[in-house]
């Protein structure tokens, strides 16, 4: 266990330079500089002053010093002042970080309780309506904007029948409100985002989890449990789930990405304070730092959450601690 | 074997459906300035915000646009950036992959390591983050989704190549002194097409997915230039008064990567011998 982890460890490394390396060149390649933006902001900007304007930031040196610059700052955990409002980036990024890392683990956590029984239970009955439905749910969820999907929703459910608020994760004047009033109020402006946010990957699961556990009803020990006359339940269920859900952690680590570069969307649709829509904001206005510093947190978060997914495996799948090609 | 995937093809209805589809759609964006009943880009101020009516099918927009033929307008934007982001990512990820699986050692190594930092980024905050430094054009957007997309090719390829390479043939080509260009792009690559085919498929519809929402952002095509994303996009600022803003151009898109899928999966289960018993 502790040598699979460190050597799992040791190849983040290389990742996570080329993280940053990535995160630079692409800021840098740009040709819109803060500088040049500020510029367009006010014409009347003297040339001195621009240059005043790139020394504060910079932006004058040669670009392999700023990286080992920026590089130096992001190893003491500093990832500088934004250009906005001059507030420091990790500050702003911890502040939306709680948001957007409970919106995607709640959409996990939704697209694990509902995709795993849709897709046994369709693996049991191939060919069945309720398989059939399967199928083309499964690609309406792989072909729908979800984005489009969240207005649709936003239309019917907040504007036609007013069950549900559209925007915001709180109603104005929550502050006010009793306890119990409250959580029902942040459980409202929820549901909606995680559903939604949810949908492409409830599609992507239960299809997954569906042929998985397809795969594993054709495997002899599940033939030699029920000829030896194991209970068809015990037979699904202790012998065939745990089995089919291997390869469904991998899933869940792998659809990390995908559901955090979404919550820009989904943020920006549902007006949610979180991480996304920090990027958002930042992007439109060319914060190089913040944007840097969300980029990076992004990679990490995901590395974090396949770095679980693999642990996770090694703990569930005893074959592959005796040997895995990583 | 062409013949026989067409077959297997034509007998999916569901396949031949989007199919279909996708030649409609492909026919609609080319004689987009014939079909369209209106000027795309003439602003009516006495019709702004109408419902759909027998004039406007759509409706029209908070200019008095038709929506209509914006949508018409809008298939051009969507394929094009559908099929040349496409073009750039099969192609990156085929070279790419096909050298880190011929030579194997060093470059393997370096090859894949880029994609696994690749992948290790949001996807579309990396889009995002690129093209909000650039000006936002639909060539730009085209090259950053075709390189933010190349890495499940250049896996696929590099597997390919890999159990490829050992075989036979290839050891025959080289014995008569074939140069290792050539063994590639002639000997492996061309039995590696079909896995690449379904993959191009996927990656269209893909790729139209996230340029209209790119476009909704308003990061994407530029206003006024139609946009299934960009229609959306005014449809959010007119949500609780104009329905069909929001409605008829997410069905466009909708059909179109329903589509590419639907062909996407036909093809996977007519070329790959595993999907051959199933079903």
């Amino acid at each position: 266990m502790l040598s699979y982890l460190i050597k799992r460890l040791l190849l983040m490394i290389p990742i996570l330079f080329g993280i940053t390396l990535i995160c630079f060149i692409v800021i840098n390649l740009a040709p819109g500089s803060p500088a040049m933006f500020q510029e367009e902001l006010s014409p009347k900007a003297s040339p001195e002053a621009v240059q005043a304007l790139k020394k504060l930031y910079g932006l004058d040196k040669p670009l392999h010093e700023r990286y080992i610059n920026w590089l130096k700052m992001v190893f003491t955990l500093d990832l500088g002042k934004s250009f906005v409002d001059g507030r420091k980036v990790e500050d702003k990024i911890k502040e939306r970080l709680p948001i957007t890392i409970t919106l995607n683990l709640l959409s996990l956590i939704f697209i694990f309780i509902v995709a795993i029984p849709i897709g046994v239970y369709s693996a049991l009955r191939p060919g069945s309506i309720f398989d059939r439905a399967l199928t083309f749910f499964v690609f309406t969820g792989f072909s729908v904007p979800t984005f489009w999907l969240a207005l649709l929703a936003m239309i019917v459910f907040g504007v036609n029948l007013g069950w549900l608020p559209i925007s915001g994760i709180q109603s104005i004047g929550v502050e006010k409100m009793p306890f119990h009033e409250r959580v029902i109020d942040y459980i409202k402006h929820l549901i909606l985002p995680v559903t939604i946010m949810s949908f492409s990957g409830l599609a992507g699961m239960s299809r997954y989890t569906r042929s998985s556990m397809l795969e594993v009803l054709n495997q002899d020990y599940i033939r030699t449990a029920r000829a030896k006359g194991v209970p068809e339940r015990v037979v699904i269920f202790r012998h065939a789930l745990r089995n089919a859900l291997l390869p469904v952690i991998t899933l869940l680590g792998l659809s990390i990405p995908g559901l955090i570069g979404g919550s820009v969307i989904f943020e920006s649709i549902f007006s949610i304070p979180g991480m996304g829509q920090l990027f958002y904001s930042s992007a439109m206005a060319r914060d190089y730092p913040t944007i840097m510093g969300i980029l990076l947190i992004g990679a990490l978060l995901t590395l974090i959450g396949n770095l679980i997914a693999d642990i996770a495996y090694f703990i569930v799948d005893p074959r592959i601690r005796v040997k895995r090609d990583v | 074997m062409f013949k026989i995937i067409l077959r297997r093809i034509l007998k999916n209805k569901f396949a031949l459906a989007g199919l279909i589809f996708i030649f409609f759609i492909v026919f609609v964006a080319i004689f987009s300035s014939y079909i369209a009943p209106y000027d795309p880009y003439k602003i009516n101020v006495y019709k702004v915000l109408e419902p759909p009516s027998k004039e406007h099918p759509f409706g029209t927009d908070e200019l008095g646009r038709d929506v209509l033929s914006r949508v018409i307008y809008g298939a051009k934007v969507s394929l094009k950036v559908g099929f040349l982001a496409m073009g750039i990512a099969i192609l990156t990820g085929t070279i790419l992959g096909a050298l880190a699986g011929y030579y194997g050692g060093l470059i393997d190594s370096i090859i894949m390591r880029v994609v696994d930092v690749m992948l290790s980024f949001p996807t579309l905050f990396l889009i995002l983050a690129v093209v909000a430094f650039l000006e936002p054009s639909i060539y730009i957007i085209m090259i950053v989704i075709g390189l933010t997309g190349w890495m499940d090719v250049a896996r696929l390829v590099r597997a390919e190549v890999l159990s490829l390479k050992e075989r036979e043939f290839v050891l025959a080509a080289r014995a008569i002194g074939a140069s290792s260009f050539r063994i590639i792009f002639r000997h492996i690559l061309p039995n590696a097409i079909y896995p690449v085919i379904v993959a191009a498929t996927f990656s269209v519809g893909g790729a139209i997915l996230i340029e209209s929402g790119l476009s909704f952002l308003g990061l994407g095509v530029q206003p006024p230039e139609p946009s299934w994303g960009g229609i959306l996009s005014i449809g959010k600022d007119y949500i609780t008064v104009a329905w069909w803003l929001s409605l008829f151009p997410g069905i466009a898109i909708f059909l179109t990567v329903l589509s590419f899928n639907l062909v996407g999966e036909a093809l996977r289960d007519a070329t790959d011998p595993r999907h051959w018993t199933e079903d």
